[in-house]
């Protein structure tokens, strides 16, 4: 990357780390933290829309989408989260190869499932095996999103199915006296209002989310983890011009430190948005700040 | 081969006896039954000393978080900041990879770099950093007049915390405190997906429902049954954690009993 890199055995000292952390697959390093952030980014709304839907199956007063719904909620309870990422990122493939397979390949006769395999048309298959590598990367990518979006939408679910109880039945009835439908009800009084009593849930939702993301490396996505121990292994002076030890522990101290950085960024944001939405709402901390005269 | 022959041969393959080679084709229910319910010897071992050695550090961090000593106060202040604030995955990764230098230059350490002192060492560490946490809150909710009457007992020192503090401090932070168990066990199935090597195959739960989903190519049979395990885990944790909650509580009147409500904090 600088022009006093071009011949590294002379380097030394800071001149030489500067070089190091520089290389093309240092960038790939630096480019994966992008990756965690972009998965962030996309899955912490989609999280917030299923567990939306969620919450409102769940009080659905139609007894079918009522059992689904608290069915999805309930996923969280007893099962470790990590075998549904492992379970979903198969599971949504395989969906949808059978479905493209059921619509593309109707006179098909084979079962698709032939002992151990499993067989699908090659026009079925996903992505082709003729698109080019970045296809794959992609598609991967947005199999991991959306796993996390489906788990972690049943955690949201969980938090906005009790913020929707939190709010105050008087608010409701007092909605009702006036006239208002169920749907302005919901729309007008219920949503606004519960969003004081979700934000300590959902505060607690970004933090694990945040603290999933290096589950990324077992959904098969090229993230931090897979980099670091990439980078970290011995390199020998064969193969490398900055040959160098088993040096994966400093790499992953390395991400502890980044990943400690970033919840405690996190914690102070959540922390400081707590305490101004929570002004004059009939909250605890609410009360505590009127009392407090601030 | 029966189902009986089965159970014989993999019962505890996960510990090291019986059959060596795991099955490679014609794959029953049977056998995914036995080998994953093999593999929960393992999560059960992890969840269950994590959590009793865990249980002990936690009160002193707690303790030591809520002490009037500076130094006391924020030694234990990091532990918790470190442990809470990073992913356990990383956690693993890290703490892998340190052992594995320090074995270099300390012989003795060279157990630490198996799954079932390393990993359980993590894990440790972890559970007595987020229990800490929860107990530490628990002892700032300690009512004050509950002190104030063990002070006009004449109550002091070690018989005060004994006999007063301890006990409430249990009482208030035990829903929150099973929770945490709860997710402990369900945080043991990283193990042998963080670098500590599963030696000769033998892995915990997870380990082998994975090891049946990439050989099947058919995820819809091993980890529902996996799920299966862990649903009827969580409930047996349930239960003991509330007939220990019947017992901390059983001076009160039967209204008064804290529940034990189910809080989402789950990967760590």
């Amino acid at each position: 990357m600088f022009e006093f890199c071009s011949n590294p055995e002379n380097l030394s000292g800071f001149s030489w780390l500067s070089c190091y952390l520089t290389t093309p697959k240092h960038m790939n390093l630096f480019y994966s933290v992008g990756t965690v952030l972009l998965l962030l980014l996309i899955t912490a709304p989609t999280a917030l829309l299923f567990g939306f839907g969620g919450a409102v199956m769940a009080r659905s007063k139609i007894l079918l989408i009522k059992v689904f719904g608290n069915a999805y909620i309930s996923i969280v309870r007893g099962v470790p989260d990590i075998a549904f990422f492992l379970f979903f990122v198969i599971a949504i493939d395989q969906l949808l190869e059978w479905t493209r397979h059921k619509i593309l390949c109707p006179e098909w006769s084979e079962p698709i499932r032939q002992g151990n395999d499993f067989v699908v048309c090659t026009i079925a298959k996903l992505p082709l095996s003729s698109s080019p590598q970045w296809i794959h990367e992609i598609y991967g990518f947005l199999l991991a999103v959306f796993t996390f979006a489906i788990v972690f939408g049943a955690f949201a679910a969980n938090v906005l199915y009790g913020a929707m109880r939190a709010v105050p039945k008087a608010q409701i009835e007092t909605a009702v006296s006036f006239g208002m439908t169920e749907r302005q009800v919901f729309r007008r009084i219920l949503v606004p209002q519960m969003w004081i009593f979700a934000l300590p849930g959902l505060g607690n939702l970004w933090m694990i989310l945040i603290k999933a993301t290096p589950l990324l490396f077992l959904l098969g996505v090229e993230d931090i983890v897979y980099w670091a121990r990439e980078l970290g292994g011995t390199k020998t002076a064969k193969f490398t011009s900055y040959p160098h030890g088993d040096w994966r522990v400093w790499y992953f101290l390395g991400l502890l430190v980044f990943y400690l950085a970033f919840t405690r960024i996190s914690e102070v944001i959540i922390d400081t948005l707590m305490k101004t939405l929570s002004h004059g709402t009939p909250t605890l901390s609410g009360d505590l700040q009127r009392q407090v005269g601030r | 081969m029966s189902c009986l022959d089965i159970i014989a041969d993999y019962g505890l393959r996960s510990i090291g006896l019986g059959e060596r080679l795991l099955p490679r084709s014609d794959f029953t229910l049977c056998h995914q039954f036995t080998l994953i319910g093999s593999g929960m010897i393992w999560n059960i071992y992890f969840g269950t000393l994590a959590l009793t050695s865990g249980f002990i550090l936690a009160t002193l961090l707690a303790l030591g978080k809520a002490s009037k000593n500076f130094y006391a106060r924020k030694l234990s202040g990091w532990f918790i900041f470190i442990f809470r604030g990073s992913p356990l995955f990383i956690q693993f990764f890290f703490a892998y990879f340190l052992f594995l230098s320090l074995k270099q230059n300390f012989t003795f350490l060279s157990p630490l770099t198996s799954a079932w002192a390393g990993a359980l060492f993590v894990l440790f560490c972890n559970t007595a950093a987020y229990s800490g946490e929860i107990f530490y809150g628990a002892l700032q909710a300690i009512p004050k007049s509950d002190l104030e009457a063990a002070d006009a007992y004449g109550m002091s020192g070690f018989s005060r915390f004994r006999r007063i503090v301890w006990p409430t401090m249990l009482r208030l932070a035990w829903p929150a405190y099973t929770n945490e168990a709860i997710f402990l066990f369900h945080a043991t199935t990283l193990v042998f997906f963080s670098s500590f090597p599963a030696w000769q195959q033998r892995g915990d739960a997870l380990y082998y429902a994975n090891y049946f989903a990439d050989k099947t190519f058919n995820p819809f049979i091993p980890y529902p049954i996996l799920a299966g395990y862990f649903i009827f885990l969580t409930l047996i944790l349930i239960g003991l954690f509330g007939l220990a909650n019947r017992k901390l509580n059983i001076h009160l009147p039967k209204d008064k009993h804290t529940k034990i409500k189910f809080r989402i904090r789950l990967i760590r």
